[in-house]
């Protein structure tokens, strides 16, 4: 029995926890919060200094060619610091879009400027008010051409690319397709949205013919993203179990050192027991987390059960710990000063960014159908 | 990452099997027991029996010093053991209270010639012991017991009464915690003997449980008499003795196993029609099996994790102390779910597939969310020893017991 990590994964981990600790304490995320900043320029280039962005791409392709285990040690120390670095769009969605879906020209074009930290990616799927199928897609992409208007998209107005889904024409599931645009050009304008989490910044992108080409083949745009989804859903996971700690010891720290009736509220069984429940959650998600890095890492048949699982428990845990941290701290945990409102945005953005925990529940079962039936 | 054993754990498993093949019967599915197959009135003199085939081969415990019959081995051999028997129809269970708890305190505080005298005959399964703590007005307050010992010559004389003693009745030994001053704060006025079960003035009436069953009894003494020579440790030290019994059961790895899962709730979804088609095919139904999948498989996988530190010879993190706060809300909820699916039948005995079994699980979780440990008192203990906070206030902490309010 070998459930675990390395040592040299958890050294990797002390390594970019250090860092972290040390560059970007939450006055970094408030300040990204508060300002005008695209993200914390100064922590992402200390991350890609650490090598960070290039774990998980091959070595022929400018990377460390490591394994997704040391990606996921990494999202963790990236959401316990809760920072505001495009780690998610770029790191996780992007890099493994390519890897997932991309031609040999595509790969050697992206994935060493993404391993260098010179360019940033991102995926651009939603449209606004309805959440995305292949039905309602109404972006555009033929001949080489890309036209419609996508938004939220994570760090939109930071990144050098996106991999966007569009309709090319096909019907069911195959009317979409995901296609590789460069925001560098003129025909793609870029407006920074508000959202619940201003220390991850937001856009909306228009593109008016851009010039694009297809990542992976026509209609097969969903399905990509299916599976795309799967290997993302592990990594969030881990970036949420990562929060949820954060946001646990926080409230425990607070609860330890606050009086109320002459004594520290975490003597009292109702913020005790609360606390507990946060670790009970904490560790179920762990455990799920695991489960997902272990089955990404042998692409193993259970891959689709387990990233659904980890999906659910890991924002189940982050959720809850998030919420409970502010309840925790009472009425100074309201107050902008506050740094609980870090953990409380980020675990609703993480919740929402891949689809949410009834969408995902749908998924477990349906894939524990088909389990079943095999 | 993977499941895999170790060469050494592999060949363990390998001589293992080779050995139960040879002297047990493999389950035809995971769901088989000994008990539903031999509902017979002999199943203590088999369990007898099997324990003393599988202590003669040195497979009873196998952490335990050579000295004692075990093989001073890696709690994981102790763990792939166990993993193997259960995939076999043998009785189970009638000595791991003994085993686990009581002899580990004996181990502790009796003389060598007690531990020559006990301990080969708990192993092979000849005397069965049972844990005397709990009573009617100290069950998570443990420490608060009343039944009291006092000091007649060379003996102690007991007389009060215990509850929810798991096997009593065919019990040959037990260690029992007493008060022996209760001119002093609770902790400090217990003491530990343990004693033979047929001593005059014990008698052990069963309790019949809310499920119908009993497992558990009532123990009362009436002037039972015990020799100071059955004292463990010192006098007023009893509490010390009690931690060492209970820090054990502690050690005792294990999820419940068997009765139905996730997998019978589905069959039963598939094959019952709402409103709007099978219950599967509705988003709360979905829902609720989801999380529970998801709990299933955390705990499952939480136990690897386990399983993993203590294969590699290290002490396991505190993560397994979510098992019972996570499996027992969830036996009682998924049972009562899986009846309201069948509707007004889900009440009924008979007739009804899967509907026993989900009783049975709604009703056992009423228990299991008490037994060894309440949510609320595990709650505690998570919050306390895992996250570092401060213990409940004790108002009773520096009160003499015979001072305080009693319930």
């Amino acid at each position: 029995m070998n459930f675990d990590f390395s040592d040299d994964q958890k050294l990797l981990k002390e390594q970019v926890r250090k860092f972290l600790a040390d560059k970007c304490p939450t006055k970094v995320v408030r300040r990204v919060l508060d300002g005008n900043e695209t993200h914390a320029e100064d922590v992402w280039k200390g991350l890609v200094d650490l090598g960070v962005p290039a774990l998980g791409i091959p070595e022929e392709y400018g990377g460390m060619g490591l394994s997704p285990l040391e990606v996921c040690v990494a999202a963790e120390e990236i959401g316990r610091a809760a920072a505001p670095v495009p780690f998610d769009s770029s790191v996780v969605l992007a890099t493994e879009a390519l890897k997932l879906a991309g031609s040999d020209a595509q790969k050697k074009k992206w994935l060493p400027e993404l391993a260098s930290g010179k360019a940033i990616g991102t995926m651009a799927i939603a449209e606004g008010a309805q959440p995305p199928k292949p039905r309602n897609i109404r972006t555009t992409f033929g001949g080489g051409r890309l036209n419609g208007r996508k938004l939220p998209v994570t760090d939109g107005e930071a990144a050098t690319f996106a991999i966007v889904l569009a309709n090319t024409g096909g019907s069911g599931d195959r009317a979409v397709s995901l296609v590789l645009v460069d925001l560098t050009q003129k025909a793609v304008a870029k407006k920074r949205i508000e959202t619940i989490d201003p220390a991850r910044k937001h856009a909306e992108l228009t593109f008016s013919d851009a010039s694009a080409e297809l990542l992976g083949g026509e209609g097969e745009g969903w399905r990509l993203l299916e599976r795309l989804y799967d290997a993302a859903a592990v990594y969030f996971a881990f970036a949420q179990v990562g929060g949820a700690e954060a946001a646990m010891w926080m409230a425990r720290d607070y609860a330890l050192q606050r009086q109320a009736f002459g004594r520290a509220i975490g003597s009292y069984q109702a913020i005790k027991h609360k606390l507990a429940d946060c670790y009970v959650k904490l560790e179920l998600a762990r455990s799920n987390a695991y489960y997902g890095a272990m089955m990404l890492t042998e692409d193993g048949a259970d891959l689709p059960l387990a990233a659904a699982a980890a999906r659910i428990a890991a924002t189940d845990a982050y959720d809850f710990a998030a919420k409970e941290n502010i309840q925790t701290h009472g009425g100074i945990g309201f107050t902008w000063e506050a740094d609980t409102q870090f953990h409380y945005r980020r675990s609703r953005l993480m919740a929402l960014s891949l689809g949410g925990p009834m969408a995902w529940k749908d998924k477990l079962v349906t894939r524990l159908e088909q389990k079943n039936a095999a | 990452m993977d499941f895999n054993d170790t060469p050494e754990e592999a060949a363990f498993r390998k001589e293992v099997r080779t050995w139960l093949d040879a002297n047990a019967t493999r389950k035809s599915d995971d769901k088989q027991s000994f008990r539903a197959r031999n509902d017979d009135p002999e199943l203590l003199k088999k369990a007898k029996e099997w324990q003393d085939k599988k202590a003669t081969a040195g497979y009873a415990r196998l952490t335990w010093p050579k000295e004692f019959g075990g093989r001073g081995a890696s709690p994981i051999l102790q763990v792939i053991y166990q993993q193997e028997e259960a995939n076999y129809l043998v009785p189970l269970g009638f000595f791991d209270i003994g085993l686990g708890m009581c002899i580990p305190t004996m181990m502790a505080y009796a003389t060598p010639e007690q531990l020559k005298r006990y301990v080969k005959p708990a192993l092979h399964g000849k005397e069965v012991w049972c844990q005397l703590f709990s009573e009617p007005a100290a069950g998570s307050d443990v420490a608060g017991i009343r039944t009291k010992a006092e000091r007649d010559g060379d003996d102690w004389i007991i007389n009060g009464q215990k509850v929810w003693t798991s096997g009593a009745h065919y019990c040959d030994f037990g260690i029992v915690i007493t008060r022996t001053d209760p001119n002093v704060p609770k902790h400090a006025g217990l003491t530990m003997f343990f004693l033979d079960m047929k001593s005059p003035g014990v008698e052990v009436r069963p309790i019949k449980q809310m499920s119908g069953g009993a497992n558990f009894n009532e123990v009362f003494f009436t002037d039972v008499r015990i020799p100071d020579s059955q004292r463990l440790g010192k006098v007023g030290e009893g509490w010390k003795a009690a931690l060492t019994t209970l820090m054990n059961e502690r050690l005792a790895v294990g999820l419940p196993s068997g009765g139905l899962d996730i997998d019978e709730l589905m069959e039963l979804a598939r094959e019952t029609e709402l409103d709007d088609g099978a219950a599967i095919r509705n988003q709360q139904v979905r829902s609720k099996i989801a999380d529970w999948y998801v709990q299933q498989q955390g705990l499952k996988l939480t136990r690897y994790r386990t399983l993993t530190a203590l294969s590699k010879g290290q002490t396991p993190g505190p993560e397994s102390s979510i098992i019972k706060i996570v499996a027992a809300p969830k036996m009682q909820d998924m049972g009562a779910f899986a009846m309201e699916l069948m509707g007004h039948a889900g009440i009924m005995k008979e007739d009804v597939p899967f509907a026993a079994g989900f009783q049975a699980q709604w009703i056992g979780g009423a228990g299991f969310r008490i037994a060894g440990g309440t949510d609320e008192i595990l709650r505690n203990i998570v919050a306390e020893r895992v996250l570092g906070l401060p213990a409940d206030i004790r108002v009773d902490k520096d009160i003499p017991f015979n001072k305080l309010t009693r319930s």
